[in-house]
């Protein structure tokens, strides 16, 4: 019990609690930037860690990611404008509510279950980081292969409308997803000679022109058509505990699987957060409400995606092993202030990590208040009038796109995916899919190609492994078990037909 | 060190060198040029690096981040800037590599090099339970059995460890795909493949290593380098473990546009010379694992020469190399 006490008194210094609120108003600050990542917030904060005490220093970062990643929550509930992957999962049904009204319910919901997630998720953290550290270590390019056919196979499921439509729109995704060098052969492909497509499709200026730009080309195509978006007012924070009592179970599914996948190194916070949304989608009471502004799949995906982000750091901690692009930093942090991840690290240096521990819980209740004053202050926003407003939000587009790496490229992709989705949207054709296509692609093709060096071309070693056959036959399951029933139920018609 | 005192230590330790240096250089912002993503070993070089320099040069250096084409982007960017001494770069060792590869014309030639700061050699770990327990049994089996049996990974198909490893199978007289190379994004995702069983060794820095090696879930049998490290004491070089000459290592400099004016580049040099010495910088690479060398200007020169040439010979021989 002592150890939590020294872990306590170690948290509750003034130096230290003056940095986290620092920390998470820069993270807030960064993190509504559009274009400018909790990836960013993290690595401009490395230098000046390095001036700080070990303490100080991870909560620092803690709390500025965090803090940055709900931000870019902001901008897609309002402008259409997803800050992360992660976010496109749920952006359509947050910025759907804020058109009709719900805008401060919508954000709201998502301030208040990314900081229940995150909350699961760090004491799943303090609780069985080693166990699960160990699973994850079981992982390798089979079982990842597997999990991300299945994130894939969201797509379908997450796509309001037929499922023919996001399968058009998962494929283009996939398409683009094959532009680039970074593929397991090395090859430049469909770059046409172009240096800057060698990187492939950036993700996250394709992603705000097909969410964002879209958006303004069609209220500049028909100024009719888009109808003027209702201010943001009313309960933020009261109406969530009602949407909890309502949906208590979406909730812990969703932390708890979001906290899971986020401890796998190669899956994180993206699939994660997909995977819940169509979970909340197949279990849901009403699952045609999905992509209309309906609040259930914000809940379970919201809490998600903060529950892996608590869960990267679970091999972090363990094994040294990044879980995604801000662990990857942190690790390098940890080792700079002699805190040598490593299972040792629980049984060495316990008050330091319990300390840890205690800094998420605060930096997580922290983002209440800060998140609900930066959702006041960005629906103001709201009260521009389209015409001012619509050109503001192609500014934001622009400084985006080409913030993310500098470069002209940036613009010119999120202009080519802004027509793109216009296009789509005018035939009905859901976006999501899209993005998802774009980025699990490279992932599925390298876990696959990996795969098939490393047996030699037999495709049978995909069932080999126990979880890899465990996780195959759940997605073989998901594509076909409704084609059966739905074979047996029209036999069964034609049956009693006749 | 409190915030203030540091400060003050700044101030103080600016103050004589802007009037210690007599031309007007510099008199507005620096920027550093990353050919890599925020977050990455570079970036964070990069970040220490500059947060030190702009105490001494007494202004800012802005990091900048700009990547993409397998780092050709980024080194195109900084041979192509103005060579005012207020562009730099942090060039790292594929700008020996790329040009092989057809990917790029530039070369370390393209550049007024200021200094190297940073190298790692390549390791050989196997996981906890690999039947190896050193590099000569690892390498008799690999003679023993045929080419294919064996899978290694820790960068993409071409990356720096994949040419370490066929370079050092050609230098034992075997084909260079006599171990079958699985692309990874990277060290992180190679070691951790090979805890889950996917491949049986990789050939990258011990440092990316480390907490993997403190845990004991993976071994390291060898260095590729012509001494021991000084963090890996127990780890023999590959001349020790089964007499090869074979070495190859990742390297970083800062590096600035071709035709810098004298005075400037002196100026520079002398900037980067006191980031590299300071405590600082010194004990962020220690901390990281990250090994610390200090060539300046000609003498980098000769070393990325010999560099080049290495990776000339084997990406060449080993089919990695472009068609021109």
């Amino acid at each position: 019990m002592s150890v939590y006490f020294d872990a306590l008194s170690l948290v509750m210094q003034p130096q230290v609690l003056l940095v986290i609120f620092l920390a998470a108003a820069f993270g807030m600050f960064v993190g509504a930037i559009p274009g400018l990542t909790a990836t960013m917030a993290t690595a401009l904060l490395v230098p000046l860690t390095f001036f700080m005490d070990p303490l100080p220093a991870i909560a620092a970062i803690v709390t500025a990611t965090g803090m940055a990643i709900f931000a870019g929550d902001i901008a897609g509930g309002l402008l259409r404008m997803p800050g992360t992957p992660a976010s496109a999962a749920y952006v359509e049904d947050a910025y759907r509510m804020t058109r009709s009204g719900r805008g401060a319910e919508a954000l709201g919901a998502c301030l208040f279950f990314s900081v229940l997630g995150g909350i699961a998720g760090t004491i799943v953290l303090s609780l069985a980081a080693p166990q699960l550290a160990e699973i994850a270590l079981k992982f390798s390019s089979f079982e990842y292969f597997w999990l991300v056919l299945l994130g894939l196979s969201c797509a379908v499921f997450v796509s309001p409308g037929p499922p023919v439509l996001g399968l058009v729109s998962l494929f283009i995704g996939l398409a683009a997803a094959l532009v680039g060098q970074n593929n397991p052969a090395g090859e430049a492909r469909m770059t046409f000679g172009s240096i800057e497509l060698l990187a492939g499709i950036q993700l996250v200026p394709a992603m705000i022109g097909l969410f964002a730009l879209s958006e303004v080309l069609r209220y500049y195509v028909r100024p009719g058509g888009v109808s003027r978006t209702p201010p943001v007012r009313g309960s933020i924070l009261r109406v969530q505990l009602g949407n909890l009592r309502r949906y208590p179970a979406q909730a812990l599914r969703g932390s708890m699987l979001g906290t899971a996948i986020g401890a796998l190194p190669g899956a994180g916070a993206d699939i994660a957060a997909w995977i819940s949304y169509a979970v909340s989608k197949k279990f849901s009471k009403t699952p045609e409400k999905f992509g209309t502004g309906h609040v259930e799949g914000l809940v379970e995906a919201g809490s998600s995606n903060n529950g892996a982000i608590s869960g990267a750091w679970i091999p972090a901690l363990v094994f040294g092993i990044p879980g995604d692009s801000i662990t990857a930093i942190v690790i390098g942090v940890l080792y700079v202030k002699g805190l040598n991840p490593g299972p040792t690290i629980f049984l060495t240096n316990p008050q330091m990590i319990y300390a840890v521990f205690i800094v998420f819980l605060i930096a997580n209740l922290m983002m209440l208040p800060l998140g609900w004053l930066a959702i006041r202050t960005a629906g103001t926003l709201l009260a521009v009038p389209q015409r001012i407003l619509m050109p503001i939000i192609l500014v934001f587009c622009i400084t985006g796109a080409f913030a993310i790496n500098n470069s002209v490229a940036g613009i010119l992709i999120m202009l080519a995916f802004g027509v793109i989705g216009f296009v789509l949207e005018e035939n009905n054709i859901p976006l999501a899919p899209a993005i998802l296509g774009l980025v699990l692609g490279p992932m599925l093709e390298e876990n696959f190609v990996t795969s098939m060096i490393k047996a030699d071309g037999n495709l049978l070693s995909f069932f080999e492994r126990p979880i890899a056959a465990g996780l195959g036959i759940a997605a073989i399951a998901v594509w076909t078990v409704p084609l059966i029933l739905r074979l047996l139920r029209g036999a069964r018609n034609r049956n009693e037909a006749t | 060190m409190t915030p203030r005192n540091f400060l003050a230590a700044a101030v103080l330790a600016a103050l004589p060198l802007s009037a210690a240096s007599a031309a007007d250089y510099p008199e507005r912002p620096v920027q550093m040029i990353v050919p890599w993503g925020a977050g990455g070993g570079t970036d964070a070089v990069a970040r220490i690096m500059a947060s030190v320099m702009q105490e001494d040069l007494g202004v800012p250096v802005n990091v900048v981040n700009r990547t993409g084409g397998s780092g050709v982007v980024g080194h195109a960017a900084i041979a192509n800037a103005k060579p005012d001494g207020y562009t730099l770069g942090l060039a790292t060792v594929e700008i020996a590599m790329l040009h092989w590869q057809g990917l790029t014309d530039l070369t370390y030639q393209d550049y007024d090099i200021l200094a190297l700061v940073n190298q790692d050699p390549a390791g050989l770990m196997v996981a906890e339970d690999s039947p190896f327990d050193s590099a000569q049994a690892l390498l008799d089996a690999v003679k023993a059995d045929p080419a294919g049996t064996y899978k290694a990974s820790g960068t993409a198909q071409g990356g720096i460890w994949h040419i370490a490893l066929a370079g050092w199978m050609l230098a034992e007289g075997l084909e260079p795909t006599q171990i079958t190379w699985v692309p990874s994004q990277g060290s992180a995702s190679g070691i951790t493949d090979m805890v889950a069983g996917g491949v049986d060794m990789v050939p990258s820095s011990l440092a990316e290593g480390t907490a993997m090696l403190d845990a004991g879930r993976i071994r390291a049998l060898a260095s590729m380098s012509a001494e021991r490290q000084d963090a890996f004491p127990d780890v023999p070089t590959l001349k020790e473990a089964v007499d090869s000459d074979w070495t190859m290592s990742v390297w970083r400099g800062i590096f600035a546009p071709k035709g810098l004016p004298e005075d400037v580049k002196a100026r520079l040099t002398e900037a980067v010379k006191a980031a590299y010495d300071s405590p600082e910088y010194q004990e962020f690479m220690t901390g990281r694992g990250l090994g610390t060398i200090w060539v300046p200007g000609a003498e980098a020169d000769a070393f990325i020469a010999a560099s080049d040439a290495d990776f000339g010979k084997v990406m060449k021989a080993a089919g990695l190399a472009g068609d021109d």
